[in-house]
Parts: C-alpha cells; sequence; structure tokens
C-alpha cells in the first residue's frame, strides 16, 4: 500500500471535524467498551441502568478464575487456536509461496493454463463444499481432529495469487547470478526467493493467521471434543454454562479479542495494508 | 484487484527441447522443477475445492441419508431443486439472505464512504481513527457476537432500557422475536464490516491525485461538489470491488446465525449457509444440502464472473 501524503490545512473546522469523529469513533466502539466494564462487574450489576462504565464493586478476579480455571480452562482453547492458526499458516505460507515461485519464475508446459483455472476455482465458496469434505474427512479418518481441520484451510488460492504477483516484480538478477553459481531450483526458492519476499509473506501470514483464529464454521462442523476446541468453540462452551451469567461471558469475550487485538495494533501496517490487497473473509 | 491471465497464455507454449543428447537439459529440468512446485497446491485445491464441488453436484441428484452409509444412496434425478422451489424454510432463507446483502452492503457503503473522506482529508490522528474503526472487523465474530446478545436482551439489555428511557414504551425484542431478529443481525453484521470498507475506501482515495482537487478549487468548487464531481467518480472502480465482494461474502453470512439465534426464532434468521449447515450435519440430509450447496455456488459463481467480465473490460 502506498500513501500520497496530503497536506492538511489547519484551521479550526479539521479540529472540530476530529473531535467529531473522536466521539463518533468512542460511540461506535461502545460494545467493546461495554464488554470491558462488565467483565469486571457482579452479575447483579450488570443490567443496572443507567450503565455503571466503571463499576462500584469489582468482581475481575473471581471472573478471571472462572474463565480459565474452570473444568475446561480457556486456557485450553488458547493453546488449541494458538496451535491452529499457527501451523495453518505455516503450511499455507510455504504451499502458496511455492506454486507462487513456479508461476512467477519458472517455465512449465501449461504454466498459464493452470494459473487460469486456478484463479477460476477462486470462485467456489468454501461453504458449498462442506458436505462432500465432511464425509470425506470421515474416510480419511481425520474427523475430530486438528489435522483435518489444518488440511482444509491450508491451500489458499488467494495467496497464491497475491504472491505471484510480488515475484513477479522480483528481478530476475538474482536468480541469474545464483544459477551462474550453480543453485539448483529448490535452493534458489529458499535461499533468494523467500528472503525477498519477506513483506508480502507477513502480511499475507498475519491475514492468514487472523482468518483462522476467528475461524467458527469448520471446528464447528468437524470437532465435537471439547478438548480439541479452538476459542471460537470455547466461546460456544461458555455461552451454554453461563448462558445467564453476562459478566463471565464478557470475560470470555475479552479473552477471546484481546490477544488478537494486541497483536494488530502492534502490526496495524502490515495488517491494513494485507486487508487493503482485497482479502476478504469468505 | 485486475485478475489478468490471459497474458499468461503465451507462456505456456514451449519450444522444444532443443538438445537431443542429454535428457535432462536445462529447459527439462526447469519444467520438472515447475510442475513439482506447484503439485502440492493443484493436488490441494483439487482435493479440497474442485473434488468436493462435483461430488456436491453429484450427492444433489441423491437422496442420501450419510449414516446408512454408500449403499443408502438413491438417485432421484432434479427432484431436491423441485422441492426447494416450494420449500418455505428455503424460500426463506434465500429472502433473509438478501435482505441481509441489501442492507448490509449499500448502507455499510455508504457510511463507510463517509468517513473515509472525512478521516482521508479533514482529520488529524488517520491512523488512530483508521484503527478504531477497524477493531470489530477483526474480532472474533463470535466473541463480538457474545456481546451483542448481551446489549440486545429483550427487557434488561442496555439498548433496550436506553430506548424505553427515551420514550420508547415498546422497543423490538430483537433477537427474541421473529419480526425483528434479521434487523438485529443486519445492525451487527454492518457493525462489524464497516471498518473493513472505510480501509479499503482510503486506500482507493490516497490513490487520486491531489492536483485534480486543486484544480477544481481554482474553478471554486466547494467541498460537497468535489465530492461529487470528483471523489465518487474516480472510486467507482474501488465502489464496484467492494460492492461485489461484499455481496459475495455476505451469502455467505453464517457465524452470526449460527452462534446467536441457531436460525431462529421459529426460523425466522434462516439463511442459506445454516441451513445448509442445519440439512447436513443435523437432519443428515446430504442430498439436500447438496443441492442447496450449488444454489449457493451458482449465485457466488456469478457474481464473481460480472466482477471478472466488467474488471476486464476496464483493463482493455
Amino acid at each position: 500500500m502506498y500513501k500520497l501524503k496530503v497536506p492538511v490545512r489547519k484551521n479550526t473546522s479539521n479540529i472540530i471535524i476530529t473531535v467529531l469523529l473522536g466521539i463518533l469513533s468512542i460511540l461506535f466502539l461502545i460494545p467493546l467498551i461495554w464488554m470491558l466494564s462488565t467483565s469486571a462487574k457482579f452479575e447483579s450489576d450488570v443490567m443496572v441502568f443507567p450503565i455503571e462504565w466503571i463499576p462500584k464493586r469489582w468482581n475481575l478476579v473471581e471472573n478471571f478464575k472462572a474463565v480459565w480455571m474452570s473444568d475446561v480452562p480457556f486456557g485450553r482453547f488458547y493453546f488449541n487456536s494458538l496451535k491452529l492458526a499457527s501451523i495453518t499458516t505455516l503450511v499455507t505460507l510455504i504451499v502458496s509461496s511455492m506454486s507462487a515461485y513456479a508461476f512467477s519464475k519458472l517455465r512449465f508446459p501449461g504454466r498459464g493454463v493452470l494459473f487460469g483455472l486456478l484463479l477460476a476455482f477462486l470462485m467456489i465458496p468454501e461453504q458449498a463444499t462442506l458436505v462432500p469434505r465432511y464425509i470425506m474427512i470421515k474416510w480419511f479418518g481425520l474427523f475430530n481432529t486438528h489435522e483435518g481441520l489444518i488440511l482444509m484451510s491450508m491451500f489458499s488460492i488467494y495467496f497464491t495469487f497475491l504472491m505471484r504477483q510480488y515475484m513477479v516484480g522480483i528481478s530476475d538478477e538474482y536468480i541469474e547470478a545464483a544459477k551462474i553459481d550453480g543453485a539448483g531450483y529448490f535452493k534458489i526458492y529458499w535461499k533468494i526467493m523467500l528472503p525477498l519476499c519477506k513483506p508480502i509473506l507477513a502480511t499475507v501470514g498475519i491475514i492468514k493467521f487472523i482468518w483462522v483464529w476467528n475461524d467458527y464454521q469448520n471446528p464447528l462442523i468437524f470437532l465435537y471434543n471439547e478438548k480439541l476446541y479452538p476459542i471460537t468453540l470455547g466461546m460456544q462452551y461458555f455461552r451454554t454454562e453461563y448462558s445467564e451469567n453476562y459478566a463471565v461471558m464478557m470475560m470470555a469475550s475479552l479473552s477471546a479479542i484481546l490477544p488478537l487485538l494486541i497483536v494488530f495494533v502492534i502490526l496495524q501496517r502490515q495488517v491494513i495494508a494485507g486487508i487493503s490487497l482485497g482479502g476478504v473473509k469468505g | 484487484m485486475e485478475v489478468n491471465y490471459k497474458a499468461e497464455s503465451e507462456m505456456a507454449s514451449v519450444t522444444p527441447a532443443s538438445s537431443k543428447k542429454v535428457f535432462w537439459n536445462e529447459r527439462r529440468k526447469e519444467s520438472a522443477a515447475g510442475i513439482l512446485f506447484v503439485l502440492p497446491e493443484v493436488l490441494g485445491i483439487c482435493l479440497m475445492g474442485v473434488f468436493p464441488l462435483g461430488f456436491t453436484l453429484f450427492l444433489s441428484f441423491t437422496e442420501w441419508n450419510f449414516i446408512g452409509g454408500l449403499d443408502a444412496i438413491k438417485f432421484i434425478g432434479f427432484d431436491n431443486f423441485v422441492r426447494l422451489a416450494s420449500d418455505e424454510s428455503f424460500l426463506l432463507a434465500l429472502k433473509n439472505n438478501l435482505l441481509y446483502t441489501l442492507f448490509t452492503v449499500p448502507v455499510g457503503m455508504v457510511l463507510a464512504l463517509i468517513l473515509a473522506v472525512v478521516i482521508h482529508s479533514k482529520a488529524y490522528a488517520k491512523d488512530f481513527f483508521k484503527v478504531a474503526f477497524f477493531i470489530p472487523y477483526i474480532s472474533t465474530q463470535v466473541a463480538v457476537a457474545a456481546i451483542w446478545a448481551a446489549l440486545f436482551h429483550p427487557s434488561l439489555g442496555p439498548i433496550n432500557q436506553f430506548l424505553k428511557n427515551i420514550g420508547m414504551a415498546d422497543p423490538p425484542k430483537w433477537l427474541g422475536s421473529t419480526d425483528s431478529v434479521m434487523a438485529a443481525i443486519i445492525i451487527i453484521g454492518i457493525w462489524h464490516v464497516v471498518g473493513y470498507i472505510v480501509i479499503i475506501y482510503i486506500s482507493g482515495l490516497s490513490t487520486i491525485s491531489i492536483e485534480v482537487y486543486e484544480a477544481a478549487e481554482i474553478d471554486g468548487a466547494n467541498f460537497w461538489q468535489k465530492f461529487i464531481k470528483i471523489t465518487v467518480p474516480l472510486l467507482s472502480p474501488t465502489t464496484f470491488f467492494l460492492a461485489i465482494t461484499l455481496m459475495i461474502s455476505s451469502f455467505k453470512v453464517f457465524d452470526l446465525v449460527a452462534f446467536l439465534t441457531e436460525g431462529g426464532p421459529n426460523h425466522a434468521s434462516n439463511v442459506l449457509v445454516y441451513y445448509i449447515y442445519e440439512e447436513g450435519f443435523k437432519n443428515f440430509r446430504m442430498g439436500y444440502a447438496s443441492a442447496i450447496s450449488w444454489v449457493l455456488f451458482i449465485i457466488v459463481a456469478v457474481l464473481t464472473i460480472i466482477m471478472w467480465k466488467i474488471q476486464g473490460r476496464k483493463a482493455e
């Protein structure tokens, strides 16, 4: 993503607009602010109106314990989400960058046709293949396993497309130089292309990580063992266990959202750049 | 965002091997390497995308309860599709999907366009506002849905307490009533997606040259005239891209419905993907669920092809 610096005229109207926008953004984020305040409350104070934005009585520790130290602790869900998201991201990056390298830098018969076909397959919505995937995953003996989930989400044509676009822009000189030094194709991919592609790998990797972390549909259909639940199913578990305890629920929501939020605030430029490339979850 | 692969087709023609002495000459080695490098992805897409799509088509002409095993597959021709045409649950799901698309896409886009223009041209601390409006989009949707479920609580929830307080005697029951459940889901959907649209619009805005605006200012154009005559037309490729991708993703809405309402109350918030889930994995009617899947596929495919056709035309 590139940006043209637009000089902002320093006048009062811009200050007023910024202040109004600030108020608007606070209103916009009210649900999250409410979550934050509720997660620290006693259940009996949650629905008091007018809302106590800063709790008069604090129950933060008890709510925290209910979420993190219960029979099926949140820590387990966390670990599962972390595991699923990191492995899937890593595998996707390898698979997609390999084919992006071939589609951008290697000549082989059928390359153009194959790439065209792959792009056409972009239009297959994941949701339209749920039924046969369910049957196949059962046949493979991967039902109710993390391996099954990883297998289903490790292929991403869109990321291949983005990486190929990036690699096309990398000068062939590096590759020619390596060839003269006697490097094989794998060595060129591993030692030259991947290091040169770090920016796009980071961008795509973060987006993939967020998608897998947030995935609810696949785990819902392909997992039934609570021990294997990622955080999204963990939320559902808490919803059935604590349906009327909003304070605990909000602590669970906060726990689910917070790590991604921190990652996002630290890496906002990469995340926003990745999203600007057009990645809409689907 | 143009998808242009026509130019690639010329690469497909490979000149015959020049040397007959060595079988593994440079050209053959490069071809072999190329094929090996694309193999994992191509096999994976075939296994997890193309084959299942064909399998769904096959199943959509059958009646099959998965539990009965392969022997229980019964071929019934177009019966599933005929049944769909008069299945009230399906028609309601389709209607709800259209309703969801019809509200989230235009409302989200108009709100986001205004926000994007204001943030881009008039505000200080642009990065802060981008982040603020973007937070809901990256937040886990089911976690966010849990917050809204509490906010929308019919009697005690802050939203209805507020509405009562400002004089509304009988506020909607939101997720609890067939009349208002889709409205509640649409509100959450818009809140979730607005930040994404803002980001895309801002990246579109930053490609418009400032000189265009300066020229208009010399001619005495005000903010509104510049918006209508310059910003909107120059952003039209972005608008078009957003409209299609948002329509496609709105047809895939699932998490909110599955987590908040399970299609209820009384099927009032059923949508296509939830109906696939319900028929396939709760009632184990694999054939029928496959027929619904194909309806979804055709909708998404048609939208995608429209996008490519128009973008292709613009690229030429």
